[in-house]
């Protein structure tokens, strides 16, 4: 099942890149996907890790409001280095999530948005570099954690 | 409606390339390493994900479009990979932060 969608992801990519519709050429990359497919199973790397499929279904409202938060983040961290006035602070923060995957996700979502960057994992403790209290404040409030909970699902 | 997405994307250009400018003087300004790592991110972010809009609104749609957003989509899994990378390794190095810690450090 999720060999069968890698291929099917692996092969949209293909078309979608590629550009050139011929039988030859749609035929070899037909069979180059169905390769790497194989490969990757050799290797067993089709896993809940590998191919994240759980994610995918609330993907898309994530992002969204991620695109929304890196947007007012950046005007913030614009605004401050231009005023200079920085007051940095470093703490730890616990995430709520059960899966490696979510984990990375929050902890990649917090260093996207400027202002904020993980600079240590242990476990399910984070610690996190601000900029400026407000967007220390912003990650203390737990808002992102209880959103890539969410994305997560029930895991 | 030509002269609207071209003066649209001039905007996407000018926004882009701002928080550039702004993300490079970040870069000198700032006190220390973890500081500048934010105005990096700066430029990851608002610079890309501007230029790419003002492209994308340009080429219409076609395949070129479908080739923009994925540079978008792997800038956006990369960037804070490197980020964290030199975050963590001037951590390991026994590198302290400038400013106040609050509560236990890992």
């Amino acid at each position: 099942m999720k060999s069968i969608s890698l291929f099917v992801i692996l092969l949209g990519l293909w078309l979608l890149m590629s550009g050139h519709y011929s039988f030859l050429i749609t035929s070899l990359g037909v069979l180059s996907c169905a390769f790497c497919v194989y490969v990757a199973r050799r290797a067993k790397l089709i896993d809940k890790e590998g191919l994240p499929l759980f994610f995918f279904p609330r993907l898309f409202n994530y992002l969204i409001w991620l695109f929304k938060e890196i947007f007012i983040s950046n005007l913030n961290t614009a605004k401050v280095i231009i005023s200079g006035k920085i007051e940095p602070e470093t703490f730890t923060v616990k995430a709520s999530q059960s899966t490696d995957v979510a984990k990375v996700t929050y902890a990649n979502s917090i260093t996207l948005t400027p202002g904020t960057v993980t600079t240590k994992i242990k476990d399910n403790m984070f610690e996190v570099h601000a900029l400026n209290s407000d967007f220390g404040n912003d990650v203390r409030s737990n808002v992102m954690d209880k959103k890539v909970k969410w994305l997560e699902g029930d895991q | 409606m030509d002269l609207f997405i071209d003066i649209i994307t001039g905007l996407c250009f000018f926004i882009g390339s701002l928080s550039i400018i702004i993300g490079a003087c970040g870069l000198i300004k700032l006190p220390d390493v973890f500081s500048r790592i934010h105005a990096a991110g700066m430029i990851d972010t608002g610079g890309t994900a501007f230029f790419l809009l003002g492209m994308i609104l340009q080429t219409g749609w076609s395949l070129i479009t479908v080739k923009l957003i994925l540079i978008g989509v792997f800038v956006f899994f990369t960037s804070p990979v490197t980020s964290h990378v030199t975050a963590n390794l001037a951590r390991k190095k026994n590198l302290m932060p400038v400013g106040k810690k609050i509560g236990k450090l890992l």
